[in-house]
Order: C-alpha cells, then structure tokens, then sequence
C-alpha cells in the first residue's frame, strides 16, 4: 500500500502560500455563464431587468447531469447575450450579466440545515443539488451525482487536499482558514454517502494545514471516523485515481467510478461548498482563487464572486494591464491557456496564472524527434507506452491509439514535462479523443439515418404488398362470384426492422 | 492570437543534448583508461572517430537539404566515441573513417536520423568492419602496463603515426608480431586445438584483477570493467538509463556461465571470466542501452536484456566468433519492436483480479 507509480516532482512556485484569503470586492458587472459545471446546459429563469438577490437561481439544469447557477450578489439583470468564456477555443456562452445594487441582499429561499444528520440523505443530496455545487478542484463535475450510487455501498470518503499543481495554493489556504467548515461538509457528505470513514489527504509540502486541520478534528464532535493522511509531494497524486492507489491500494477499474471500490472523492473545497449550502443555507456564490503567476507582482488568494471578470481580478493583484500575457486557468501542468482574458471567474476556476509570454514552455517548444529514451514510460502514472500511443496518434491510426489505451489516459502532463525531445504528447492524445469522439458521433448519425432508411423501405414495401393483396382479393371476388369467401388473405409484410444498437 | 497552446505549460529541463553529453561525461573513465594504455593510438582513433563522424552527419543533413543544427545535439560525437572505444588499437587510418560512414549515413541518416534508427551506429559500423577486415578487426596491440614487454611504445608519437598512418610495415615489423589474441580468441583458439579453458587461462597469465582493472589486450572502451562500472553508475544515478537491460544481461550471461561451467568446467569458462571478458560490460551499460534501439518498457527492457545474454554467451561459445556481444545487441534490435508491443506495464484499472 502506499503510493502511485510514476509522476513528477515540478518546481513548487507556490509563491502565495502564506497569503492568507482576501476578500475580493464586487466587481461593477458579473457575467454568469448558464454552464459552469459538466453536463447539460441551464436554461435562463430571468429576463433583463429582473432584480435578482444574492444565492437566487438565475438559470435551472435542464437534464441529470446538471447544477443550476445563482446570482453571485444582488442586482439587476442587464443583458443576456453569448460571452467568452474560460477555455482554449476562446468560444462563448450564453451568459446573464448582472450589474451589482452594492446592497449584496441574500435570496433566503434555501433554509439552513443545521440539523442535517437528522435529515433524510435524499434531502439533503436534493439541498446540494439546489446549492449548484460541482467539483470545485477543477473537473466541475456536479456533486450531488456523486453522493449516491445504490449499487456501490461509500465505506470511505476521500477529501482531497493534495493540490499538486505548482502555483495553485487556494486548497491549502482554504484547509488553513477554513477548516471546521470544511469538516462539517465532510461529515454532511458522509452522512449522505452513509459512509463511516474519511480520509483527508494532504501532501507533506503543507505541513501546516494538515496540523490545522487535526486541530479542527479535535474540536469538532462525531468526527472520529476522519483521519488526516500527509502523503509525500509529487504531482499528479491530486487526480482522483492516483489518490485512490496511494491512500488505499486500491484501483478504480478502467472506465468506472471510485464508488466501484467503495470510495467517493471530493475536493475539500467542494466540501466546504457543501457546508454553505447544506448548513448555512447558502449556495455557491464565491470560491477562492489563486492569482499568481511571473508577472503578477502581488500573488495573492482571493474569495471571488463567481461571474468577477479576469482582468477586474488581475488588478486586484496589482496587474492592470494584461497585454501580452499569457493568462492560464488552472495550474501550469492542466491548466487551459486562455486566448481571451476578458472571460469570467467560473466555478472551476482554482486559479488562474498570468505568465510573460516568453516565460510559457507550451508556446516555445520545438518539437524534434522521438529518442525512446523511455522517461515518459517511466512517469506515466496510468501505465501507458506514451511514445508509441502518442505515435499512432499523430499518424491518425485511432485504432490502434485505443488498442494502446488512449482513452484511460488522465492527461496530466507528466510525459511532455519530462520529454527531452519536447515532444506535446497530451496535445496528441487530446487530439485523438476528439477525433475518435467525432468518428463515433458520426457512425451513430449514420447509423441512425440507415436505421430510418430501412424503416421507411420496410413500411413502403409492406403498403405495396397490402395493395397488391387488396387489388387479387378483389379480383378473385370478381372471377369466383359463385364461390365461397376467400379465405381472409393475410398480407406477409416485413416486420418493422427493429432499430440498431444506438452505441 | 488564436494559436492553440496546448498544457503542460511548464518543462523539466531535460534536451537531447543533455542526454547525449551525460553519455559522453560517464565514458570520460573510460576514454582515459584507453589513453593511458594505448597512448597516441588510442588519441587519434577518438579525433578520427568524432570527426569523421560529425562531418558525415554534417554532410548527409546538407545533401538532404535539412538543417544541420543536429550535427550539435551531440549525437553524432557520441556515435563516434562509441565507434572508437569498440575499435582495436592498431587499425590503419581509413578504417575508422569506413566506420564513421557506415554508422552515420548506412545505419542512421538513411532511416531518417536520429531518433528512427532500428540498429545500434557504433555497433552496426563494427560488425561490418569485421566482417570486411577480419584480421585488423580480431588482433590485438600490446597495451602499456599489461605485464609483457610491449613492442611499440605507444607514449612515443612518431612510432604511433607511424603505425596509424602506414601500418605495421613502417616500423618494419609484421601485425603478428607487435599484437596478440584478447583472452576470449585465446581460449576459443586454444579449445579447438584440444586444450582446456583452466589450462588456456594459465598459459594466457589471465588475472581477474587484470580484467577488472584494465590490462587485457581488446578494444579501446573494453579493458578496464572498473572505469565502464563507473560510467554505468553514472547513468544509472542520473536516470538516464534504467537498471533492466544491464543487470538482466550481465546476470543471464553469469547464470549461462556458471550452469554450463558446473556441468562441464574443463570445456565451459567460468562466469566470472564471461563477465569481465570483451565487450559484456560496455555493451551492456552502453550499447544495450542506446535508447533508440531498446525497448521503453520495463519488463521489455528485462527480456531484451535476457535476450541478448542467451545470445551473447551461446555465440562465444558455440559460435565461429570469439566475441558475441555486438552481434546479439544487434540482433535483439530487431526484435525490438515487437518486445515493446507485447510487453507493455499494465495499464490502471485494467486486469484486475
């Protein structure tokens, strides 16, 4: 037991770690976007002009794998229109901008829940739904999913603290400030889970928010099934599958949930959201930000209101002026490079990083041939050949790239950081998802149109058949006027095809 | 701008040339081991090996029309380091330059440089220079400090030009006379002739201290297992090569060795003599290694390296020629890509139970 294979000890850069959570100010204009998690889209519920309050939903899921989004304070719908926002493609969305009253008056539709131990787990699962909660270590994927699959029993909940990206300090801040609130959603999650044991994993380069945290365990009653676990610092231990292997030994099988193997995994921000919205009646309004990166002079972390725009928060970290920057959302390892910076704080916004654009290896790199040296075999935490994977990639051979595993790929880097030939290799596997996912969406379409296409052949076969049975019934009755009624003629058409397998 | 940059934004540091020179640095024992044994020859097959290595790459990139930046990254030196340590003391100045141009352009540039390699440079140049020159290629100068007397004083630059630059003739002597056989061609020799390995061994005055140190007649890199240990050390500190290939190959031979050598001790030679003798140490640490040409996957690596221990031992025992090392690293470079396909590490979350 114990430990991940693989990985990579990136330089720490966490400049922000003793910069203790600032409040930042309400900017002059939220812009909301109605995604802000994985899933389905929201559907606006307000219309310019609307007076909105703080915490009341703006726009509602409109499918399962769905949070709704709040108004991050109270004031004025303004506008509804298509917006950039956080991701490569520079693409928009649909987005409710908000002009602030300076009043920040709460919407008290959600009452709080302190006695939420006593509640039924559907409840407050359904209270987490509402709070727009999703995973806020930057997957975003909606929380409240998670917390309930009947047919993997949760023995252990897993709070993430790991925070291995370089630069991101925001979950160590938070395990430092906030860490009895971060407990109590812990418990509401294993209360809902029904599990009796958690694990709150820290690496061992946050020495002291785990000593924060054991302090918060002792004060706190009923918490006798958590346990602080400090693992030895190396990147990618925070993704969810790594984290599983070092703590437990245990493996999610390939394409599964860590509930297969009794686990569930949350991020100790999404826990302290879980609080908010469950105890305090509060939903996810803010989240705390790092800001740092080479050319930000006050690196520092922030608790944003969701839809703040970048630059507002840039120059609360003393960079006015974002003109030839490179602006990363996340950390230097996942993180996305934003080719617009004008976009807004979303719920999966952990940090963001302006860099010099001389600084960024991504933008510099010279791509030259492979020398099998075997390093990226080495840290590939996963167990993938990545040279050869990311060979058949390039080649578009997406056949052979899924023989070679492409797809339980976790794109954590590790392979191009070590690659002496700097070589992009997540780029090409990142590629060939896409590509496959095309192909496959393709084939379904095609698939579907023959599907209608034999329906339509069987069904104009069959009405040809029951006229031409019609017309010789008729003409028998013509030619046989004496004779007994034929036998009813039954016309053998084809049984409707039934639809192909949708996969 | 729209370009598309794609994480991680952030890089290890780590180049091809970083690579190629730790390479070089971990053979520095080596090199001057060879100097001090085999003075002045050893000096001129480096330059003449380097050399004619780095304008050949520079000449095949420019009539190819690419960029010569390559010719820098270092491993086109390294190519002609390797060239030289395998090459005996005493060849004639034209062939190191066949060698050059047989590993850069027959055995490199043609398959598309560096990186697309299936076979070993160094390697694939000194297997067509035996075969082609058997005598120069199989006998061996006397080195200083081996005990002897040696016939050349190989400190004393104009006896070593001279015998670089117009053969053993301009010193009016005969190749026979100023070389001898490396222990392996000794015992190979001395079997064929009805003579046991113990009693070749006594009549060569093999010492394993000898072997282990340096002082055995072979090539340049092959003599002293000390200073390739060093090397191999080296790189294993520094990560740029893994454990695998070396200690499955060198242990598969010992294992051969010792079996075979209990079975029948007067016929087969013991296991330490196999390890310490001809080129086992530097191929296994160095050329066994050479990333292009050997598997990336960790047990791949093992059964490369197990392979090219069967090889090895049964071509120097059972083979024509003495020494087996090339040829077996060679032959499992051709199998290399099929040791990758089927021996990948498993994968997360797949095959379980």
């Amino acid at each position: 037991m114990g430990g991940f294979p693989g990985g990579v000890h990136p330089s720490q850069q966490k400049l922000t770690e003793a910069a203790p959570i600032r409040e930042c100010p309400v900017p002059p204009l939220l812009i909301l976007p109605v995604k802000q998690h994985i899933g389905e889209v929201c559907a606006p519920l307000v219309d310019v002009g609307d007076r909105v309050l703080r915490g009341q939903k703006v726009a509602k899921s409109q499918g399962y794998v769905s949070v709704p989004v709040h108004a991050s304070t109270s004031g004025t719908v303004v506008k509804l229109e298509e917006h950039p926002v956080p991701h490569p493609s520079g693409l928009g969305r649909l987005s409710i901008f908000i002009e602030p009253d300076g009043e920040d008056a709460w919407d008290e539709s959600l009452t709080p829940m302190p006695d939420y131990r006593e509640q039924e787990p559907s409840v407050v699962r359904e209270r987490i739904r509402l709070g727009g909660i999703a995973g806020l270590g930057g997957a975003v994927f909606p929380s409240f999913i998670k917390l309930h699959d009947h047919r993997n029993p949760i023995d252990t909940v897993i709070l993430n603290g790991v925070e291995c990206e370089p630069y991101l300090t925001n979950d160590h801040r938070l395990m430092l400030e906030r860490a009895e609130e971060m407990i109590r959603g812990m418990d509401v999650i294993m209360h809902v889970a029904g599990a009796k044991n958690g694990i709150i994993a820290i690496e061992d380069n946050k020495q002291d928010a785990a000593e924060a945290v054991r302090d918060a365990l002792q004060r706190i009653d009923g918490t006798e099934g958590i346990s602080v676990r400090v693992l030895p610092t190396r990147y990618p231990q925070g993704g969810e599958k790594q984290l599983v292997q070092a703590l437990t030994g245990r493996e999610v099988p390939s394409g599964k949930l860590p509930a297969q193997v009794g686990l569930l995994c949350h991020n100790v921000g999404t826990a302290k959201a879980i609080h908010d919205a469950v105890v305090l009646g509060r939903a996810l309004t803010e989240r705390v930000v790092t800001v740092s990166g080479d050319a930000v002079p006050n690196p520092t972390n922030m608790s944003v209101r969701l839809g703040t725009p970048m630059p507002f928060l840039f120059a609360r970290a003393g960079l006015e002026d974002l003109e030839g920057m490179r602006v990363i959302h996340g950390g230097p390892m996942m993180g996305e490079c934003l080719p617009r910076t004008d976009v807004p704080v979303v719920k999966s916004t952990n940090g963001v990083l302006a860099m010099k654009s001389g600084g960024l290896y991504s933008e510099h790199a010279v791509e030259q041939p492979c020398i099998r040296c075997a390093k990226c075999v080495e840290v590939c935490p996963v167990g993938l050949v990545p040279n050869e994977l990311a060979w058949h990639c390039r080649h578009d051979q997406f056949d052979r790239g899924q023989e070679y595993d492409l797809f339980d790929c976790i794109e954590c880097g590790c392979c191009s950081y070590v690659c002496p030939s700097h070589i992009p290799l997540v780029h090409y596997f990142r590629y060939a998802k896409g590509q496959v996912a095309k192909i496959e969406q393709e084939r379904a379409f095609a698939e579907q149109s023959k599907a209608r296409n034999e329906a339509r052949d069987n069904r104009l076969a069959r009405e040809q058949a029951e006229r031409a049975a019609k017309r010789s019934r008729v003409k028998q009755q013509r030619s046989k006027t004496t004779d007994a009624k034929p036998a009813a003629i039954e016309a053998d058409a084809p049984e409707q095809e039934k639809k192909g397998d949708s996969e | 701008m729209s370009t598309l940059i794609s994480s991680p934004h952030i890089h290890g540091g780590d180049t091809i040339r970083a690579n190629m020179v730790a390479v070089i640095l971990a053979l520095v024992p080596s090199s001057l081991v060879a100097i001090y044994m085999f003075g002045w020859l050893a000096v001129f097959l480096f330059v003449i090996c380097i050399g004619g290595c780095m304008l050949t790459e520079m000449v095949c990139l420019r009539m190819m029309g690419r960029s010569t930046a390559p010719v820098g990254d270092g491993s086109a030196a390294l190519t002609g380091l390797f060239l030289a340590l395998v090459l005996p003391a005493s060849v004639p100045w034209w062939m190191p330059l066949i060698g050059c141009v047989v590993a850069i352009l027959l055995s490199k540039q043609v398959y598309g440089g560096i990186g697309y390699n299936p076979f070993n440079p160094a390697l694939t140049a000194r297997v067509v220079l035996l075969i082609s020159f058997p005598l120069n290629m199989t006998t061996w100068i006397m080195p200083m400090h081996a005990g002897g007397v040696p016939q050349v004083d190989l400190y004393d630059f104009a006896q070593c030009w001279a015998l670089f630059w117009h053969g053993p003739a301009a010193l009016g002597q005969g190749l026979d006379a100023i070389t001898m056989a490396s222990p392996l061609g000794h015992v190979k020799t001395e079997w064929s002739q009805g003579i046991g390995v113990a009693e070749a061994l006594q009549n060569y005055h093999y010492s394993y201290l000898h072997a282990f140190l340096g002082g055995e007649a072979g090539s340049l890199g092959e003599t002293s297992a000390l200073a390739l240990l060093l090397g191999g050390g080296y790189l294993l500190a520094r990560h740029i090569i893994s454990w695998h290939i070396p200690t499955a190959y060198i242990a598969t031979v010992a294992l051969l060795a010792l079996i075979f050598h209990q079975v029948n001790g007067e016929h087969f030679a013991p296991p330490m003599f196999h390890v310490l003798a001809g080129g086992l140490i530097l191929c296994a640490f160095f050329m066994a290694t050479d990333p292009v040409t050997s598997p990336v996957t960790p047990r791949g690596q093992l059964v490369f390296g197990v392979g090219c221990g069967v090889l090895t031992w049964s071509i120097r025992t059972f083979g024509g020629y003495p020494e087996g090392a090339m040829f077996s690293v060679l032959l499992m470079n051709s199998a290399v890509p099929l040791i990758d396909h089927y021996f990948r590490p498993r994968v997360y979350g797949k095959g379980l139970r």
